[in-house]
């Protein structure tokens, strides 16, 4: 099994990756709503439906981010995103 | 649909990837000198790496219909050698008059040392008395933004045609600068540890296609020669037309590359015919 060390060197990179996509996909969502005019839902039928399924996709993904933000005070961190992703 | 890979090191690549690639639509791919895995101690080594990608190589993607070009240099991770540097450079005049090479790259800055400014110093000084065309390359990772600045700073102090020069492995926080001061600029995609295609098409959408050139590089480390065909779907899912893929993924290296008029792939058009 590896060391921690061993744990940060191996996986830098990868982690580092997936947090610039993370970071991409949070600047392209700000650009599409820049282009429409607004973050807010649309008001009328399928629109509004798949606009605030969107928005709530949105909030887990914010709060997932802040569960992967504490530090020590769980090993857990899987366990917890894949419930709250669960929600949508 | 038609694409020219700009910047892609064959010689570390499989005969299948040739394959793969004309069965998506590559028709030429340019193949800029790259870092052995090991600094090379030898002029004669350099000069006979130049030969095989100048000379054998196109025989090798020949045999999948498509075109292969070339480019000469030291690279930046063996610019602590002066000595050699010097002396490679001098070959690189024979390599010139090949009917495939278009220029001098991958020059550019690894640690962004002193000797490597100058090593860049002189292989753009070289390519503009010969008038040819010149490709950059960045540093990786943390150097990445200083290292682009110096090469800015050591290419503002030079007479350069900027037109003719490519600052290749730019991203997110290094592009404005090349843009705004007139030279061309690469996104180069890698699976882990530069651009990605998603990333890649953000950037265009951004910046526009004007000056920008993508590729995904393939050399022998962890790298895959179709993230380009990836980036190529991203563009496209997201809504943007063929002809404007075609722009961005073969027009723009039409354009840049064929400054020399050794590469005479033209830009193409798609028209509906009744």
């Amino acid at each position: 099994m590896l060391s921690p060390e061993q744990v940060v060197d191996t996986y830098f990179l990868e982690a580092r990756h997936m947090l610039l996509e993370i970071a991409a996909l949070l600047d392209r969502y700000d650009a599409a709503a820049a282009r429409s005019g607004s973050h807010q839902s649309q008001s009328q039928g399928q629109a509004t439906t798949t606009t605030t399924a969107a928005d709530a996709k949105l909030a887990v993904l914010r709060e997932a981010l802040g569960v992967l933000r504490e530090q020590g005070s769980t090993s857990e961190r899987t366990v917890a995103l894949l419930e709250l992703f669960a929600r949508v | 649909m038609q694409i020219i890979q700009p910047h892609y090191h064959a010689i570390a690549r499989t005969a299948q990837d040739y394959e793969r690639m004309a069965m998506s639509g590559v028709v030429a791919v340019a193949e800029p000198a790259f870092w052995a895995g090991f600094d090379r101690l030898y002029p004669e080594t350099f000069i006979d790496y130049f030969r095989q990608i100048s000379e054998f190589e196109p025989t090798r993607a020949a045999q999948y219909g498509i075109r292969h070009f070339s480019w000469v240099a030291v690279n930046p991770k063996e610019a602590e050698n002066p000595t050699l540097t010097r002396e490679v450079l001098k070959s690189f005049p024979e390599f010139f008059a090949k009917p495939t090479v278009l220029g001098v790259g991958e020059t550019g800055l690894h640690k962004s040392t002193k000797n490597e400014c100058s090593s860049l110093e002189a292989h753009v000084e070289i390519a503009m008395k010969h008038g040819q065309l010149v490709l950059i390359h960045t540093p990786h990772l943390a150097d990445k933004a200083h290292g682009t600045k110096r090469v800015l700073e050591v290419l503002a102090g030079m007479n350069v045609d900027r037109d003719r020069v490519w600052i290749d492995h730019v991203e997110e926080q290094t592009i404005r600068p090349c843009l705004d001061a007139g030279y061309w600029v690469g996104f180069t995609l890698y699976p882990i540890t530069k651009c990605s295609p998603k990333r890649a098409v953000d950037l265009l959408e951004k910046y526009g296609t004007e000056r920008i050139l993508v590729n995904s590089s393939a050399d022998w480390g962890p790298s895959d020669p179709f993230t380009l065909q990836e980036c190529v779907l991203e563009y496209r899912r997201r809504g943007h037309s063929l002809q404007e893929a075609i722009e961005v993924f073969h027009n723009n290296p039409c354009r840049f590359l064929g400054q020399n008029p050794k590469f005479d792939i033209k830009p193409i058009r798609v028209e509906t015919v009744i």
